[in-house]
């Protein structure tokens, strides 16, 4: 028992955290936010990757994917629902800061705020008619509403049809930190800082009634349902709320970028994202992050890997699902054996 | 705007009942598999994909033909045509039951949850697709044109093509010979019994696992013969063939009603026409999003389809 406990990091670390008294909880928690902060400058190490800018992955795909993961978990994760569109929200983010930044002279920073809006009024109205339906159909309407987002931007002429949006302004440098496409050091600090905030706001949410609403949904939702939760309501603020972090991260991607296409928002970039998510630990945050950050920097690392880089995620899939239903860094055993107890019965 | 639509009324109307009865052969690989297992399968729409490189690979490789070299006739014919329909299904089927065993046989016998099934069904899928791009070197195969596309007839206007007249009719045949097979054999009555209620089948001596499998290369084999005629009537194929046509077959398999074999029957056809009209009238770019529109469309209104999706009254 003792010493599959350390082999065991999801309770290893819990168990240290629960430890520590308060002013060793900041330490702790400052240091490892220094050390990531750090990580940029890491670039000369074996860390570096061979083809792309080692700090322009950092930020993408790493760090995005991260972001993103975090707030598909909220959906999948959180309350158990199968969002397979995620991208669209990531497009709705993305085509709001090209045509904004475009043509109406706003920065990043004022965008943010209707990239995040637009993302969620798409939630919005995507969920109050599909999160009545059950799980599978969910699947497949949010699967065909991230293809049907794309065909949109693909056909339409505002959007400048496959050509995409190019010129989208940097973001304006804040005080000494100055954002330049050669030098992404500045963009990852963002990242880190929003990742940060949604990272906040899920802890924040989960030990609230939100939080318990969702899992009560996730574990069984008539039961939910008959207990007075308001079911739908606390689906649609999962589904809009990930949404959002989705929109966040498509404004942070098109303003890093400076140039947009609808060939970026395919259906694998969902697919990858729930990857991700699946691959750490449906539900557990710090699983998610560390399935992100594998599956995210891996194939920038290791070369082989890029081409058949879906191969491997479509495997990482199905082996997961069959030998660690649960991911790598599953969530709380205490939530599983009330599942196990259920399915027993 | 609507002037297309007018003037081509016939022969959109003849090609919408071709693609229909193509519908409505991959909707049963959906429709079945829902039935037995109340979960979406969600690799058919690469199922269909590999059945199409079946018969393109019996044209090209084992009959030799070539993009230059004259379409078959009389008795050449027939044996080509078949057996490349037979390649398709048999190609499949075959990856029908390989999505059974690796997909869904494992974690049915854990017990886990839907969630878990469903992505690493999602899983098997891009493998397939991503399996057949690197094959492929994600071009799209043009398939040497064995059927010459006579013009038999000319109805108010519409042409009749002879692939559109061997798709419908044989389309048919399949659809009937398959209806019959669930309702009439052994293996039909207990495909019935589970998807009726599974428990009590186990309990009567049906062999589950069995079961679940033969569903899934019926719905494989049906599937293949639709991309045997998807390839008679376009002549070409790509790794990512599989998303549009999957996408549409599932919508009309939701819009009969889903687990419903009649329903997949009158949605496949209603989804083809509906959606060959649709072009006509505001383009092709738009086909993807009709089908979507109609789908969320069914979902808010009829959620179990025109046909009901209660599998133990009205399956055929």
């Amino acid at each position: 028992m003792k010493i599959r406990n350390y082999w065991n990091l999801r309770d290893l670390g819990a168990s240290v955290w629960e430890k520590a008294n308060r002013p060793k909880r900041v330490v702790i928690a400052t240091s490892s936010i220094f050390l990531v902060g750090l990580l940029p400058f890491a670039g000369a190490s074996f860390l570096a990757t061979p083809i792309a800018a080692y700090d322009a992955v950092l930020v993408y795909p790493v760090g995005v994917f991260i972001l993103m993961a975090l707030g598909l978990n909220i959906v999948v994760g959180k309350s158990g629902m199968l969002d397979l569109g995620y991208v669209a929200f990531f497009a709705i983010g993305a085509y709001t800061m090209a045509l904004m930044g475009t043509h109406t002279g706003l920065n990043t920073w004022e965008i943010m705020p209707f990239g995040i809006g637009f993302a969620m009024l798409a939630g919005v109205l995507l969920g109050l008619p599909t999160l009545r339906l059950r799980g599978d159909y969910l699947a497949i309407v949010t699967l065909g509403f991230g293809e049907i987002v794309r065909l949109v931007v693909l056909n339409s002429t505002w959007s400048k049809g496959p050509n995409g949006i190019a010129n989208i302004p940097m973001p304006p440098d804040i005080g000494p930190f100055k954002f330049k496409l050669e030098d992404q050091k500045v963009f990852f600090w963002v990242v880190v800082i929003m990742i940060l905030l949604v990272i906040w706001m899920i802890r924040r949410l989960s030990i609230r009634r939100p939080g318990r609403a969702w899992e009560a949904i996730r574990q069984d939702e008539d039961a939910a349902e008959l207990m007075g939760v308001a079911t739908l309501k606390y689906k649609i603020w999962s589904f809009t709320l990930g949404a959002a972090v989705g929109g966040a991260a498509g404004v942070l991607y098109a303003s890093k970028n400076l140039f947009i296409a609808p060939e970026m928002f395919t259906l694998n970039v969902s697919i990858l994202i729930l990857s991700c998510v699946v691959f750490g630990g449906i539900g557990n945050i710090w699983g998610v992050v560390v399935g992100a950050t594998i599956l995210g920097y891996l194939p920038d690392r290791i070369r082989f890997i890029s081409d058949a880089r879906l191969l491997v995620f479509g495997a990482v899939l199905v082996v997961v699902m069959n030998f660690r239903p649960d991911g790598l860094l599953p969530r709380k055993k205490r939530e599983k054996a009330i599942v196990k107890s259920e399915v027993n019965a | 705007m609507f002037a297309v639509l007018i003037d081509q009324f016939w022969s959109l109307t003849i090609a919408g009942v071709a693609l229909g009865f193509i519908y409505v052969l991959i909707s049963l690989g959906y429709t079945m598999v829902y039935g037995v297992l109340r979960m979406i399968n969600f690799a058919n729409s690469e199922i269909f994909m590999w059945g199409t490189f079946g018969t393109i690979i019996t044209n090209r490789d084992i009959f030799h033909y070539t993009q230059i070299s004259e379409p078959a006739t009389g008795l050449k014919l027939g044996i080509v045509l078949i057996s490349s329909l037979l390649m398709s299904m048999f190609v499949a089927g075959l990856t029908a039951v390989l999505v059974e065993f690796v997909a869904y046989r494992r974690l049915r016998a854990k017990g886990t949850n839907r969630l878990a099934t469903l992505i690493s069904a999602i899983g098997v899928s891009i493998c397939l697709q991503e399996i057949m791009r690197l094959l492929t070197d994600s071009r799209p195969v043009g398939s040497p044109r064995v059927l010459e596309k006579i013009i038999l007839t000319e109805v108010w206007g519409a042409n009749i093509r002879l692939d559109t007249v061997i798709t419908i009719i044989a389309a048919a045949i399949i659809y009937f010979l398959l209806e019959r097979f669930i309702k009439l054999s052994r293996m039909g009555k207990a495909i019935r019994a589970v998807s009726q209620n599974e428990d009590a089948a186990k309990l009567m001596g049906v062999n589950l696992n069995r079961v679940i499998t033969t569903t899934f290369l019926v719905g494989g084999l049906a599937t293949g013969a639709a991309s045997f005629f998807y390839v008679t009537v376009f002549e070409y194929s790509k790794y990512n063939i599989g998303f549009t046509m999957g996408m549409a077959a599932f919508t009309a398999a939701v819009l009969g009603g889903i687990g419903n074999i009649r329903g997949a029957f009158f949605g496949g056809l209603t989804l083809g026409l509906l959606e060959v009209y649709a072009s006509a009238v505001l383009g092709t770019q738009w086909k993807a999003v009709t089908v979507f529109i109609v789908l969320v469309l069914v979902l808010l209104f009829k959620p179990n389809g025109l046909f009901g999706e209660a599998v133990q009254q009205t399956r055929a």
